[in-house]
């Protein structure tokens, strides 16, 4: 029996390795591999759009009070699709705040995405996290806290991890115009470059960080520079066109996954909506500003390429939405009927085990319950944002 | 007198002693011409300008360890931290640093910078919108720690914080921000720090709190009340170094006490109280200290009732503590 167990298991893991060999996409790649065809163009639509809306519906949903909190992608779609779309379903992700549309694109279901935001039953990290802060490690999307810059040390380690092991994964770090500030972007940045390690860090400098504009965080004459100083290539895109971050990114793959090292690519975009739906931008920023950048919105510009190539058409366009939308309305439904975590998930996974002091915890928690009727609501009011 | 809210008496404070004293100077993220994510800086970019009023890059190690080196040279830096969850990139700096500061140079150096940063849950932020650390900073030999329940203590704990010469984390409770309001003095005084506050005195059971939970243990000892037991409320408001006259002066008077805090309970300041009570009042103790705690598990996102020790579990450590017989 034991043989028998140990001998199954060489077999699985290389039937999952074939499995994480196989590209993402349906479609194969062309001769040059950093330029999308007509059809991987249509997908990195189709998921810029999918975020795009799915990002409108929450925002209406927080407003009404069904969800508690959201950060949207607003803007920075092409950023956050076309850089995760030059990577294999094998490669990793490890996303900051507004990369969630990336897991949807490579697999992951909408209605346990949406769970997530309602942190109720169906989310598979146990309502845990604040909306926006979805993991699944079956898109190989790692979870991330909320500390600003944290997840970039990690990117870096993952990254190693597969050059040690002989593996040829590679990792995208995401990161803000305002992490590059952190302790830790400088620590990701040096060991990634010391190491070579095959990481690609994608920067989306939407102009703010909060309140605080990009000037205000570095006096730096762009992010991508400061890759020079680390001994890595720096590159800067127009991140609000799908296939200009492709290229860079897609070059900066194969750069890592041949045993080139790191890179950092800043793609220059914008965050159209608010930091938050705790955020009101107009206390600090100009409309004018936003109007401007209005004018480079990355989904109104690729579905205008996309149909002067030939590759779409008003109708198709409409269909699209239609498509997506009660694909969307679906999900919620289905997601917002879900009841909340059970209680007992309080006490799990914050070890392997529950050790004896959670065990007592958790047993003085039912009889708390239990003796107050039910519920353990308190008298102050909610929410103070 | 006016009727402020907790928010607007921290920002009357830091403008009282901004206008005072030209050496204070405010400085983190969003702080300047936002006014802070809460807004408890909102107005004082306007009128003192962004040489006193500065928003920083965001890194907390920065903003704490600049602020150590302008307190070196003289001023009197007030560094906020957005939420003290994100205080850990700034912690080294806090630990090995500021509070070591007087101590390593032999007492030529000393670092009175203020840290503010709001603290704890019922916001629905999560683990890392949501966390009660102080007790990571009470275990740092050289630091204060102080807590507000109300806008009057807010505003004079802060003004007497900001002319103190050691360094102080002054934990702010968001959860009640906006909605503790109160009558707050115009202009100058101070509440002196190291005094906690009797809110309601009584014979039966000792309830010792801070922060958020005085307005729960509020509404518990209400209903005790109505049960015919009588609580003692004691605000700590300074959390470290606390008021140990008066708690070992309440706890021999009721003989039965349950502190209560929103943080873990392993290594809690509970621990540490109802260790320095049972030193000293072991004969007056009519029942075991009962600790009523946030449970040892990361904060939450949608279980925080759950997690919170809010007024029914207050409560039922009340009457636990009560009906005990040795
Ligand atoms: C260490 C840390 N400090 C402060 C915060 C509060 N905070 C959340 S998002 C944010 C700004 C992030 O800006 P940026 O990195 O540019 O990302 P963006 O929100 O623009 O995508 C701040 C200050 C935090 N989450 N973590
Ligand atoms: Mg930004």
């Amino acid at each position: 029996m034991a043989r028998a167990a140990v001998k199954a298991k060489p077999s699985k893991s290389a039937k999952s390795k074939a499995a994480a060999k196989r590209t993402l996409h349906a479609v194969p790649r062309r001769a040059d591999p950093f330029t999308l065809g007509g059809q991987q163009k249509v997908e990195v639509y189709t998921s810029m759009l999918r975020i795009r809306l799915l990002d409108e519906r929450m925002m209406t949903l927080q407003r009404q009070g069904r969800i508690g909190f959201y950060g949207t992608c607003n803007g920075q779609e092409a950023a956050t699709i076309a850089s995760a779309y030059a990577l294999r379903a094998s490669d990793w992700i490890v996303p900051a705040l507004r990369e969630a549309g990336a897991m949807l694109m490579r697999g992951f279901p909408l209605v346990p995405y949406l769970a997530q935001v309602f942190g109720n039953s169906g989310d598979i990290t146990k309502g845990r996290q604040m909306p926006s802060h979805p993991a699944g490690r079956a898109v190989n999307q790692v979870s991330w806290g909320s500390c600003i810059g944290s997840q970039l040390p990690h990117a870096m380690g993952a990254a190693w991890a597969a050059k040690l092991q002989g593996h040829d994964t590679v990792v995208i770090g995401y990161l803000g115009d305002g992490a590059t500030s952190s302790n830790d972007f400088h620590v990701a940045m040096n060991f990634a470059a010391v190491f070579q390690a095959p990481v690609v860090f994608v920067c989306q400098n939407n102009h703010w960080s909060i309140s605080i504009p990009t000037h205000k965080q570095t006096a730096s004459e762009s992010i991508a520079i400061k890759a020079k100083a680390y001994g890595m290539p720096g590159v800067k895109v127009d991140g609000n066109d799908a296939d200009a971050v492709y290229a860079a990114v897609a070059e900066a793959v194969a750069r890592a996954r041949s045993g080139g090292g790191p890179t950092l690519v800043e793609c220059e975009t914008y965050r159209m909506g608010a930091h938050s739906s705790s955020d009101d931008p107009t206390r600090y920023r100009d409309q004018a500003e936003v109007d401007a950048w209005k004018k480079r919105d990355p989904i109104e510009g690729y579905r205008a390429r996309l149909i002067a190539e030939g590759h779409w058409s008003a109708k198709k366009d409409e269909a699209l939405r239609a498509e997506l939308l009660e694909q969307i309305n679906a999900a919620i439904k289905t997601a917002e009927a879900l009841p909340p975590p059970d209680h007992d998930t309080l006490f799990e996974d914050v070890y392997f085990d529950l050790p004896w002091h959670l065990q007592e915890q958790r047993a003085q928690f039912k009889a708390a319950l239990q003796r107050a009727g039910g519920s353990l609501a308190g008298a102050l009011p909610g929410s103070a944002h | 007198m006016a009727t402020l809210n907790l928010l607007q008496a921290v920002n009357d404070a830091l403008r009282v002693e901004m206008r005072r004293d030209n050496r204070v100077v405010v400085l983190g993220e969003d702080v300047g011409k936002f006014g802070g994510v809460f807004r408890a800086t909102a107005g004082l970019y306007e009128e003192f300008g962004p040489q006193r009023v500065i928003d920083t890059p965001l890194a907390e190690g920065g903003i704490i360890g600049a602020a150590i080196g302008m307190a070196l040279y003289g001023m009197k830096p007030v560094p906020e931290i957005q939420f003290s969850d994100f205080i850990y990139p700034g912690f080294d700096q806090i630990v090995s640093e500021l509070s070591k500061m007087r101590f390593r140079s032999g007492g030529q150096y000393a670092c009175p910078v203020v840290v503010r940063t709001p603290f704890g849950g019922g916001i629905k932020g999560g683990h890392y919108h949501s966390q009660s650390p102080e007790a990571l900073f009470i275990h740092q030999a050289g630091l204060k720690v102080v807590a507000p329940s109300n806008p009057y203590d807010a505003k004079g704990l802060l003004l007497s914080a900001l002319r103190q010469p050691d360094p102080i984390i002054f934990f702010e409770p968001k959860r009640v921000y906006r909605a503790s309001k109160g009558d707050v003095p115009e202009g100058d005084y101070e509440v002196p720090l190291g005094k906690a506050q009797v809110l309601r005195a009584g014979e039966d059971v000792t309830v010792i709190t801070y922060g958020a939970m005085v307005h729960e243990a509020i509404d518990a000892i209400a209903k005790a009340e109505a049960q015919g037991i009588d609580c003692e409320l004691i605000d700590l408001r300074t959390l470290w170094p606390l008021d140990i006259d008066c708690l070992v002066e309440s706890a021999q008077k009721t003989g039965r006490v349950v502190v209560v805090h929103e943080a873990p309970r392993t290594c809690g300041l509970g621990g540490e109280i109802s260790a320095l009570l049972q030193e000293r009042c072991f004969t007056h103790l009519e029942a075991p200290i009962l600790r009523v705690t946030g449970w040892d598990t990361p904060f939450p996102y949608t279980l925080e009732n759950e997690y919170l020790p809010l007024a029914p579990r207050i409560l039922q450590g009340i009457e636990d503590s009560a009906a005990y017989i040795a």
